[in-house]
């Protein structure tokens, strides 16, 4: 596609945007009648859960689901949880902020190419990234078990290049629930990347060249910049969801590798422990929440170049 | 493309040209690696029921995949969720779509504020959350298919709004002003112009909720009570070793998700030319 092609694509579909906001005159209760149902579904289903989480972390802990709970603003079953499930907690965050970063690497280049570099073969690589998407994530993390099984192929020939020693395994290690959280979320990181790079207008990339930049230097200061917008939603799309994840870990892992998601799951629908269980949702959500103001903050104020 | 070509330096050319193609080929590849053994693994004859391995071949899988205990009752359960959540998330968040980019209203930040929290939630943090409500009801022991259902609608609504949304903005109002110029009522204008014109927004955000609500795992699990659904039952049997028929409703999910994607490519790209 030349740059003028381009340049028209991305004024056509961005121009009209911009001056679209005019909402209709008349009938402004029309307006909430439509908004009301959808509303109130997620009022009801996502607002309420949500404050009752908080009041559930806050219930006496001494109760249980047959006697009950009584609401003591017990704040103490914060430390208690922060300092039970420490390790579980810091894996979260380090298995999230490793299968992000591997996402990026891997998803980037992709983005890259699939915008680029494929020409004629672009939408059949586009229907190429999104086709795993539909397929069940359980039937596909499962998969990574046989892939990944002791005599596997992958862990044969990690061993006969000694990367693994003879026992080495990957099945049941930290590689493994990393390996399964990146390639699980890697759609959400290509799809944005790619979406921010297809707009680029080419002629900067090529008034950069008039200018006797080369590929790295145009790289670094016009297409990599441009494409930020999109790095940053893909992070954050693949941040949240692995942060929160518990299926890698069970499915791939072992309770050495066991998530914050995995203890959530069981102290609520095991150990029945409801405020200890909301705590850990709370502090989650809190966590993920903090993590993602700040980098929304570092990647948009600060040149990051 | 060859017009840029003086500006680069040859070598740097090869490796943009080659080296990211190659990387992006071998992600491409590390992506269809579970697809593949999802693919051949349901024509496996296993030897055990614990084995993650291939044994030998088989076209039993396939010829009587009903045969594992409890699966194809698990789909059918998960086909229902799935269209009904589908339906109900559908109608809701096209309303609010519209509301959205055709209507004026007060408290415009909270209403996208509501909208954008779900997406930006942890799935294990929402399925909790609705649980602990549930069970502050009383309702812990009757969670079910109405519950998962519920759930379903919630998390695919978002998605819906956007999805919708974003086709409705980019629409030119003036059509349904001509409509109307030509002595079109409201009703008629929006039944003969915008809803055609949208109908590609709201197809698309249909296949989007269909394929959330069928393949969720997490939050069904904190709400799914006695009700099975097909992501359940693998979870459920993961534990037993899984039956290889699991594979085959993988592969089928595969090629009809495929399907649909090339085709809905190819009507677009007929309809740009």
């Amino acid at each position: 596609m030349s740059a003028v092609q381009t340049g028209a694509v991305v004024g056509g579909s961005l121009g009209p945007h911009t001056d679209r906001v005019e909402p209709r005159h008349k009938g402004s209760r029309t307006g909430y009648l439509l908004l009301l149902p959808g509303m109130l579904w997620l009022l009801l289903f996502f607002a309420v859960p949500t404050i009752q989480l908080l009041a559930t972390s806050l219930y006496d802990p001494n109760g249980s689901l047959e006697s009950g709970y009584a609401m003591t603003w017990h704040f103490g079953t914060y430390l208690d949880v922060l300092s039970a499930y420490r390790a579980p907690f810091l894996r979260s965050l380090g298995y999230a902020v490793s299968a992000t970063v591997l996402a990026l690497v891997f998803g980037y280049p992709l983005a890259y190419a699939i915008a680029f570099k494929a020409g004629r073969w672009r939408n059949l690589m586009l229907v190429l990234v999104i086709a795993p998407f539909f397929t069940s994530f359980l039937v596909r993390t499962l998969a990574w078990k046989s892939i990944l099984a002791d005599n596997g192929f992958i862990v044969s020939g990690l061993q006969a290049v000694h990367v693994l020693g003879p026992d080495g395994r990957l099945l049941a290690t930290s590689v493994a629930v990393v390996t399964g959280l990146t390639y699980n979320f890697l759609p959400f990181m290509v799809l944005p990347i790619y979406a921010s790079l297809e707009k680029i207008d080419l002629r900067l990339v090529e008034a950069g060249k008039d200018l006797y930049a080369n590929g790295v230097t145009s790289f670094r200061k016009i297409t990599l910049p441009l494409s930020m917008p999109g790095v940053v939603a893909g992070t954050l799309l693949t941040f949240i969801p692995a942060a929160g994840d518990y299926i890698n870990a069970q499915l791939l892992g072992t309770p050495q590798q066991y998530m914050i998601g995995n203890v959530i799951d069981n102290t609520f629908l095991v150990q029945l422990d409801y405020p200890v269980a909301a705590a850990c949702s709370v502090i989650l959500m809190a966590a993920i929440v903090l993590m993602v103001l700040v980098y929304v903050r570092r990647a948009g104020t600060e040149d990051l170049l | 493309m060859s017009a840029r070509t003086p500006a680069l330096p040859r070598a740097g050319r090869w490796v943009a040209d080659h080296v990211v193609m190659t990387v992006a080929l071998l992600v491409l590849g590390y992506m269809f690696l579970p697809i593949f053994f999802v693919v051949l693994m349901s024509f496996n004859d296993p030897v055990s029921r614990l084995t993650y391995e291939f044994d030998a071949f088989t076209w039993d899988n396939w010829t009587n995949p009903c045969q594992s205990p409890g699966m194809c009752s698990s789909v059918v359960t998960s086909l229902q969720i799935g269209f009904l959540a589908t339906l109900g998330a559908t109608l809701l968040g096209t309303l609010v779509a519209f509301a959205l980019v055709r209507h004026r209203f007060r408290g415009r930040a909270g209403t996208s504020l509501l909208i954008f929290l779900p997406m930006a939630t942890p799935e294990v943090v929402m399925g909790s959350s609705l649980l602990a409500l549930f069970s502050s009801v009383g309702l812990a022991g009757r969670l079910g298919f109405w519950s998962i259902l519920v759930a379903h609608i919630m998390f695919c609504l978002s998605f819906v709004v956007v999805t919708v949304k974003a086709r409705l903005t980019g629409l030119d109002s003036t059509l349904e002003q001509a409509a109307m110029d030509l002595y079109a009522n409201e009703w008629q204008a929006f039944w003969r112009v915008t809803f055609p014109l949208v109908f590609p927004g709201i197809l698309a955000a249909a296949l989007l909720s269909f394929s959330l609500s069928f393949d969720d795992f997490i939050v069904t699990n904190f709400n799914h009570g006695n009700t099975i659904t097909f992501p359940m039952f693998v979870w459920g049997s993961a534990q037993r070793g899984i039956p290889p028929q699991v594979n085959v409703v993988g592969t089928v999910m595969f090629l009809i998700a495929l399907v649909l994607v090339a085709g809905g490519t190819l009507v677009q790209r007929r309809r740009a030319r």
